[in-house]
């Protein structure tokens, strides 16, 4: 493989959050490193999502401390993640139905544009060449998923397979250096499971972005992530290889339940 | 054939594309949609890359003669690697990219192939499979690198790399391509292509660069083809239609070739584009009215009214005014109406806007889709040819069009029916021979130098010539009335609700049929009655499906009825099949013709109790998924009666 896992990027520290009396999540700690593709598992309600968003700023935590590219901080806010490079996709499709495949992808270029509302409304100065570059960004990551076909139809009406895969590349249009995907996998039939792992992968593999991703479906976690952490009721029960957590009996037991 | 100033004959291709970079150099040679722009190659870029491909090849060891495979989706480059070999002596052999492994290591190892180009990832990791198995093949070369960067085999090269070796070469050896060129002769065999096979194992034909020049000048000369016209390309490279109407018409003629971008984006490409020639067979044609007729249904009541108005008004006099025919006055300012809110918009729609000339040719085209061409305005005319001809034979000249014939024999074609009713064709578009096949050869073109076609017909009062059937399959009744299953299936086929069919009958009291109904005309028409369906099979074996397949069945009868020749195949009991046929099943050829052989064989039980009179039989089939899986599919099919008719009382009703 070309690419190598690298140091830790991302250091998450005896993280708790609360919501009100509720304990979303309870002293977790977990890292993610460079290039690699790091999982989070676990049955519902166990945390997964409060996880991915105190990571991209979603959510403050109340206790803990984040580490990220070896700057401490309390939490992060949403603007500074995407800034930082943090890219998303959510649980439920949050594309903009009525919009374009074309134009909600170039809403992933948003942060990148420099000119000014008037500039662009008005489409004089540098709008036009900045418009065109970054459409020609775009058209690398329509090509990249191979979504020519579907360019120019408005989101609504597309499958919901592939409304996910636009979602991707909305993402990736950001040119993210992490990833974090929230059950990319959701509601997909195996074909469309298939397709969006080899998307995964070859985005982790061509551009060496970092992945964290949740998903449900164990067969698809244990074949392409390089490391697994497993939350149950807010907490951690298991973190490692997949070999490793496949085997930990804690981890067996939130999912299989124990024997009283 | 036009000599070059120094006097030099244009009649090669290499020849003819030096030729187009001398004088016609900035003209585009070749558009690809790439990154969702169209991106241009004009005709001196083109001999550029053609000449550094073909001295990197030359680096490769591709000699004088040698066969270059070339798998994938119609690419510029896959266009110039044609060039490139050709430039060399050797001999392209374009490959189906959608063939499944087994198919393809036949024509490997059959033409005994050393180089082979390849489009993408995906045909590189095809022919790393079979590679074991074809040891003659030393190299790999491919267009596209994505995802290739982890393959480290020696014999794999991008094609950049081997265009980077060979502009080195080029420096070095100025004069090397220059001299390649000119060992070439006209009767050299410029490409192989492989029949598809309706029976027994793929033929490689060899056509040479006389056969493909001689055809290119027949459409330049009919249809007056010149270097403003655009072709779209998107048919496989393998078939004879594409390498004749793409590859050799844009090269004798100088006109521009245009990739879509992919396979699914040929609508959109094709709007973009508007080419000004296009040819299709006709389930491409037919595809597109299907869509168009379905999207009518769901527009608003005044457009659908007004699509049905002014489309009568077409049926009208469309064709008449097309053909420059006297018209009445008011029908003649109905239509110019018609043009301005529905035909011009629809031929806009469908991409069709420019063209010049389409011409439609592979399979029989349905009377009604053909007219409905024509009277939009649209000059659809169909010819006749095979793989074997340069698919050049015949073809309809302008003001001679007619739905049920192919048209006259083109300049220096000489056709001859035979006893049996067998055409028999002679002429410069003749192949030279089949590959390492003599016996074929032999069997196929007779001592006076006539290729059998093994097609039926005759030649009609006008000189035109008119297909029926293939000679073969042309049987008999046991009553002895003539029985030619293709045409009753054609006229079955011809309603858009039936995507195939079959009929039985050779030796038979009577004709029975299998039929395919079309997935996406009766899924609608399903849809729009409220009938929940959950797939195909399911689908198949609704009650008001059947019902609707039945009034089609009795309509042809009605139509075979009226004709003495034929009043005695109408069809008599038919079921409609659980699954569609699939060229993966081996039930269709890769171009979609029928395998009536295998389908007899396979579904004996299912013709026994057709002929038995039962009126349902059950059946399990295997079937093979895209990915190589194998499943099957089980059902309970119903077998219905059509009514017939008496010839007196059809031909009375008519």
């Amino acid at each position: 493989m070309a690419r190598e896992i690298g140091d830790v990027v991302l250091d998450l520290r005896n993280i708790s959050l609360r919501f009100g009396g509720v304990k979303a999540l309870t002293d977790i700690s977990f890292d993610v490193r460079e290039h690699e593709i790091r999982a989070i598992i676990g049955p519902n309600g166990a945390g997964k999502s409060s996880m991915l968003n105190v990571i991209n700023g979603v959510y403050q935590p109340q206790e803990g401390e984040i580490i990220f590219h070896g700057e401490h901080r309390r939490d992060m806010d949403t603007h500074a993640a995407a800034e930082a490079g943090i890219a998303r996709t959510f649980q439920n499709i949050a594309l903009f139905k009525g919009m374009s495949v074309l134009d909600n992808l170039m809403t992933g270029r948003n942060l990148m544009m420099k000119c000014s509302f008037l500039e662009h409304a008005f489409w004089f100065g540098r709008a036009r060449s900045e418009e065109l570059a970054h459409r020609a960004k775009v058209e690398e990551v329509i090509d990249f998923l191979e979504i020519e076909h579907i360019r120019k139809t408005p989101v609504g009406r597309l499958p919901y397979g592939l409304q996910k895969r636009v979602e991707l590349g909305r993402a990736l249009a950001a040119e993210p250096k992490m990833l974090l995907l929230d059950e990319p996998m959701a509601g997909m039939n195996v074909e469309e499971k298939q397709d969006m792992c080899r998307f995964i992968l070859d985005v982790n593999d061509q551009f060496g972005t970092t992945i964290v991703l949740i998903e449900h479906d164990m067969g698809v976690v244990m074949d392409i992530s390089d490391r697994v952490v497993v939350l149950d009721y807010g907490r951690k029960i298991g973190d490692g290889v997949p070999d490793e957590v496949k085997s930990n009996p804690e981890v067996i037991a939130a999912y299989l339940g124990t024997q009283h | 054939m036009v000599a070059t100033p120094d006097g030099g004959a244009l009649d090669t291709f290499p020849r003819l594309l030096m030729h187009h970079a001398r004088v016609r150099g900035d003209r585009p040679a070749v558009r690809e949609k790439d990154l969702g722009i169209w991106q241009t190659w004009t005709w001196a870029e083109v001999a550029e890359q053609a000449r550094a491909l073909a001295c990197g090849l030359a680096e490769l060891g591709f000699k004088r003669g040698d066969r270059l495979a070339i798998v994938g989706d119609n690419r510029p480059r896959l266009y110039g690697s044609m060039l490139a070999a050709q430039m060399l002596g050797g001999i392209p052999v374009p490959m189906y990219q959608d063939a499944v492994a087994a198919e393809m290591v036949f024509v490997l190892q059959d033409a005994g192939v050393h180089i082979a180009i390849a489009e993408d990832q995906e045909q590189v990791d095809k022919l790393l499979e079979m590679k074991e198995q074809c040891p003659e093949l030393q190299h790999i070369v491919y267009d596209d690198p994505r995802g290739m960067r982890h393959y480290s085999q020696p014999f794999l090269h991008s094609c950049d790399e081997i265009v980077a070796m060979g502009r080195i070469h080029n420096t070095n050896h100025p004069d090397f391509i220059a001299a390649e060129i000119a060992k070439g002769a006209a009767d050299d065999v410029s490409v192989m292509l492989y029949t598809s096979g309706t029976t027994g194992k793929p033929k490689g034909v060899c056509q040479t660069h006389r056969a493909f020049i001689a055809a290119g000048e027949g459409g330049r000369v009919i249809d007056r083809h010149s270097e403003d016209d655009e072709v779209l390309s998107y048919l496989p490279m393998a078939w004879v239609g594409d390498h004749l109407f793409s590859f050799a018409q844009s090269i004798v003629a100088g006109m521009t070739i245009n990739c879509p971008e992919s396979g699914d984006t040929v609508m959109t490409d094709m709007r973009e584009i508007g080419p000004t020639y296009y040819f299709a067979p006709p389930r491409v044609f037919e595809n597109m009215l299907t869509q168009v007729m379905i999207r009518m249904e769901d527009a608003g009541a005044l457009k659908r009214r007004m699509f049905h108005y002014f489309m009568d008004v077409a049926k009208r006099c469309g064709a008449e005014i097309l053909d420059g025919k006297p018209v009445a006055a008011g029908d003649k300012l109905l239509y110019a109406l018609g043009n301005l809110l529905v035909y011009g918009p629809l031929r806009n729609t469908l991409g069709l806007s420019r063209i010049r000339v389409a011409y439609t040719a592979g399979a029989a085209i349905g009377p009604d889709l053909f007219r409905f061409y024509r009277s939009i305005g649209i000059n659809l005319k169909q010819l006749y040819g095979q793989t074997e001809t340069c698919a050049f034979v015949c073809v309809q000249p302008d003001d001679e069009v007619k739905f049920d014939t192919v048209g006259k024999p083109t300049p220096g074609v000489e056709i001859k029916i035979a006893d049996n009713g067998e055409i028999l064709v002679k002429g410069p578009t003749l192949m030279k021979e089949y590959y390492k096949r003599p016996d074929a050869t032999a069997e196929s073109i007779n001592a006076d130098g006539y290729f059998m076609t093994g097609d039926a017909g005759f030649i009609d009062a006008d000189g035109h010539l008119k297909i029926i059937d293939r000679a073969k399959d042309v049987g008999r009744l046991s009553g002895g009335a003539m029985f030619a299953p293709n045409y009753i299936e054609n006229k079955l086929k011809f309603f858009p609700h039936v995507k195939e069919a079959v009929c039985f009958g050779h030796d038979r009291d009577e004709v029975c049929a299998f039929v395919n109904i079309d997935m996406g005309a009766v899924g609608n028409w399903a849809e729009r009655r409220n009938i929940a369906y959950a797939g195909y099979t399911d689908l198949a074996g609704k009650e008001q499906v059947l019902d609707l397949v039945r009034e089609c069945v009795e309509q042809v009868n009605a139509e075979l009825a009226t004709d003495d020749m034929t009043a005695d195949t109408q069809i008599h009991r038919f079921l409609v099949l659980h699954k569609e046929l699939d060229p993966d099943d081996d039930e269709l050829t890769r171009t979609r013709k029928v395998r009536r052989g295998f389908i007899a064989e396979k579904y004996k039980v299912l013709i026994e109790a057709l002929y038995q009179g039962k009126t349902s039989q059950f059946i399990e089939t295997e079937v093979k998924f895209e990915d190589g899986r194998r499943g099957k599919v089980a059902a309970d099919l119903a077998i219905r009666a059509a009514k017939t008719f008496s010839s007196a009382a059809a031909k009375k009703a008519a």
